[in-house]
């Protein structure tokens, strides 16, 4: 019988991690599909926003923040989250309320990740607690901090095997005045690379590039934000930029629900299979898709992030065989979820969860051996 | 700065560590004549020399290897060098250790314009990845001002930032992949041409780990399309704290400028004197850049100037041209070369957050009479990245730790006003004695437990970041193990 356990203090998750007689799994809010077998072990205790400098562009917050709540008062300054974090709740049909510290804890991002970063990249100082119970701060809330390892780093993406997030500080950004998308339709796969290469490869500070096959159906995203009339000039200049690509072109009604849907993969939200996420250099992103034998597919990150959705059970990477990147698997079961690393890599990365959980009971199993 | 006692036993095998260093390197790359060594005896922390064992300079990954292979054998301490411009002495030998230098490896292996990367050997300098790449419009962010001459290898060290990193990120944000040599020779690939971790974000802890947990011998960089154009706008005013006020709201009004620069009276006078560049007699001045079309340019600057007016300023010069960009940017560039013609000075590099420059400007000024020693302020205040110069005499007795003392109470200062001992500089020998202030003991048992992964022996690089006595049982554990 497991039971859950919800600190309303890091010193009382301290303790419950120092005495904890057998495996724990990590929840903030149950919305991103990591739990494993274990007592539950709750951030939803440790809640609320403790700093927000909108003049230093920081925020610091307990780990269970519910998402929203900082999204709003963000917003209030006209500020947001850069990185764009994907709400994993339509893709897995999973209930509840992500988490401040689940963004860190799974390096989460979203379509902006090509030109301002993921979760790591905002992610300023952390607090935690590891494996023994010890409480250890890395990082602060300033903008440039090279003092000692960063650790903050190593945390970001560790999904909670190497300690559990008490409290997280991230950098902010101001909200673009408005942003608006350019569609060019009907590309195939490479053509649509392509031109997000080239839209890229220009001076407008393109913020996301996205394309949805569908052959004469298919369209090409690409997104400028920023003040009205800079981004109105950008739009024209990409249009001709692209106009090589011979195709129509048309700019969203309704930018912002456009990225959302490709943020939350809302096309693979009905559907059946397991879904896969691959990230590779944007020009390999092409033959993912062919190789993998998909029902369907989305790239975001102009090629480089490959959404794939397979039959139940398909093991995705036999059918790629060795590529540089990853393959993730976010929904289904019967494969691990996280790519094998090669072997010295494995090492490093068994040596540290060794380190900073020797009991193994962090949430166990979900990575690595 | 105490540095901890040369091993006698190393030092006592010295010919024999060179003769099977010769064997994997021609003689001409492995330096070991006492009057040779003696150019690796410091970096760009002067104050500090103590000429290695022997120097190598290999030029492939597979001759680092060889050299770390043999010097774990050897249980002989290895120092990484870049450039050796570090200014917190990363790169700073002991007399029984091997300064490995990378000099040698700057070749381009890879460029690839519509995935947006190129791929070096480390020992190429921060400008010339940028000069690889610029003719077909692109260029590398991460532009710290030793840009000339230093390393990528010393850049991914320490993490290094510059006048840029408001709206391009450090070096962490830009660095993609590395290869990477062990201090046992094993070498591991990380990262590459895709994006995130698929598992542990080592990349990320590699990044600023002062070379303590491997040598790293290629680099894939993210490059970027330049923008249309840039040009700034110098802003003067009559009081430190205003100016400082005026980042706050300029940031607050959601332009995000690439650089804001903020030099205080000592430096605009002493620029002003050396380089000639005309600007404003008041105490204070931001230098505020923008990029885009020159539409853009235009709509952004207008609105920052707009909220400037608001603060007093007694001066406000707007570029219309490239020369006037120049000119502005001029002063700024030599600030550091026009105090060093006036004083010795110690650059110091805390960071603390926007909204407590006023405060941390003003206790800087108190310090400064109290000690007896003047302070110049220029730094890039958009991320609140301060570079305190305490002007002192080398020639003076007592003057170096009297400046020495102050810079600590500097640095105290900005953990306290909730910031960090180093922003962009590293750690090194430096602040090394400082960490304990930012950190407990177990938030620097935990960076430990890192090495203790990578090098268990602690031979790399092992005298720097951590106080000795943190260190000592570990340090003490890789003499024993000779």
């Amino acid at each position: 019988m497991t039971q859950m356990m919800t600190p309303s203090s890091e010193a009382e998750l301290a303790q419950i991690v120092g005495d904890a007689k057998g495996p724990l799994t990590i929840q903030g809010g149950g919305t991103r599909g990591m739990a494993v077998d274990g007592d539950v072990l709750s951030t939803a205790g440790l809640s609320g926003i403790e700093l927000y400098e909108p003049g230093a562009l920081t925020i610091v917050v307990k780990a269970g923040t519910p998402v929203a709540e900082v999204d709003a008062a963000l917003a209030k300054e006209r500020q947001r989250l850069a990185f764009e974090p994907i709400d994993h709740r339509g893709l897995l049909g999973t209930k509840g309320t992500p988490t401040m510290g689940s963004l860190v804890a799974a390096n989460i991002s979203g379509p902006r990740r090509i030109q301002a970063g993921a979760a790591r990249d905002f992610a300023l100082g952390v607090r935690f607690v590891d494996g023994q119970g010890e409480i250890i701060k890395n990082g602060g809330r300033v903008m440039k901090n090279v003092t000692g390892y960063d650790l903050v780093k190593l945390m970001s993406g560790s999904h909670g095997t190497l300690g559990v997030l008490s409290e997280v500080s991230l950098k902010v950004l101001p909200m673009p005045e408005t942003e608006a998308t350019l569609m060019v339709h009907g590309l195939d796969n490479d053509s649509a690379v392509q031109a997000m290469a080239a839209a890229l490869g220009s001076p407008y500070d393109v913020t996301g590039a996205a394309h949805i096959p569908g052959g004469d159906a298919g369209v090409t995203m690409i997104r400028v934000e920023g003040f009205e009339a800079s981004v109105a000039y950008r739009i024209e200049q990409l249009r001709t930029a692209l106009a090589r690509f011979g195709t129509e072109m048309s700019v969203s009604e309704d930018s912002n629900a456009a990225w959302q849907d490709v943020r939350d993969v809302t096309a693979f939200h009905g559907a059946t299979g397991d879904v896969w996420r691959v990230s590779v250099k944007p020009s390999a992103g092409p033959d993912i898709v062919k190789s993998s034998g998909a029902e369907a597919a989305l790239f975001d990150w102009a090629g480089g992030l490959v959404w794939l959705c397979t039959e139940p059970g398909t093991d995705l990477r036999a059918r790629l065989g060795p590529i540089a990147g990853h393959a993730t698997l976010v929904r289904g079961s019967g494969q691990a979820r996280f790519h094998p690393e090669d072997a010295g890599v494995a090492t490093l990365s068994q040596g540290l969860r060794q380190r900073f959980d020797p009991r193994g009971i962090l949430n166990a199993g979900l990575m690595g051996s | 700065m105490e540095m901890p006692v040369p091993s006698k036993t190393v030092i006592a095998r010295k010919s024999r560590v060179v003769e099977r260093l010769m064997e994997v390197l021609p003689a001409d790359r492995v330096i070991h004549d006492p009057m040779e060594t003696r150019a690796y005896e410091c970096d760009a922390l002067t104050a500090y020399r103590c000429p290695p064992m022997a120097a190598v300079l290999p030029e492939t990954t597979r001759e680092v290897s060889d050299v770390l292979r043999i010097c774990h054998q050897e249980g002989v301490p290895v120092v990484p060098r870049g450039s050796g411009t570090s200014l917190a002495g990363g790169a700073l030998p002991t007399a029984d250790c091997v300064i490995l230098g990378v000099a040698r490896m700057n070749d381009v292996l890879e460029t690839n314009y519509p995935d947006r990367y190129v791929r070096v050997q480390t020992g190429r300098t921060n400008l010339s990845v940028t000069g690889a790449v610029e003719e077909d419009g692109f260029f590398y962010a991460p532009d710290p001002s030793s840009q000339l001459a230093c390393a990528i290898a010393g850049n991914i060290a320490m993490n290094s930032g510059g006048a840029h990193c408001l709206k391009y990120g450090v070096t962490t944000n830009n660095l993609m992949g590395v290869t990477m040599v062990k201090m046992d020779g094993s070498v591991v690939t990380i990262g590459g041409a895709h994006l995130d971790a698929g598992g542990l974000d080592l990349l990320g802890l590699i990044c600023g780990s002062e070379g303590q947990l491997g040598v790293v011998t290629e680099a894939t960089l993210r490059i970027l399309h330049k923008p249309e154009g840039a040009r700034p706008v110098l802003v003067g005013f009559d009081d430190n704290e205003v100016a400082g006020a005026c980042v706050s709201d300029i940031i607050k009004a959601g332009v995000l400028p690439v650089a804001i620069e903020f030099m205080d009276r000592l430096c605009i006078e002493t620029t002003e004197n050396f380089a000639k560049a005309g600007y404003p007699d008041c105490n204070a001045l931001l230098i505020i850049e923008v990029e885009g079309s020159e539409a853009e340019i235009d709509d952004q600057l207008s609105r920052i100037v707009e909220i400037a007016k608001r603060h007093d300023p007694v001066e406000i010069r707007e570029s219309k041209s490239a020369e006037e960009s120049a000119k502005i940017w001029l002063g700024r560039k030599s600030a550091f070369g026009a105090i060093g013609q006036i004083s010795d000075y110690m650059c110091l590099d805390g960071t603390i957050p926007v909204s407590s420059l006023p405060m941390v400007l003003r206790r800087i000024g108190e310090l400064s009479e109290q000690f007896g020693l003047q302070v110049g302020n220029v730094f890039h205040a958009g991320d609140g990245n301060m570079h305190p110069l305490i002007l002192f005499d080398a020639n003076k007795e007592g003057d170096l730790e009297l400046c020495e003392d102050m810079g600590a109470e500097i640095l105290k200062l900005c953990v306290d006003a909730g910031g960090c001992l180093t922003g962009e500089h590293g750690v090194g020998i430096e602040k090394r004695d400082l960490m304990g202030y930012q950190y407990a003991p177990a938030d620097l048992e935990a960076q430990m437990a890192v090495k203790d992964v990578f090098d268990p022996q602690w031979l790399l690089n092992a005298a720097k970041v951590f106080p000795l006595a943190s260190s000592q049982e570990r340090r003490a554990d890789a003499i024993a193990a000779e």
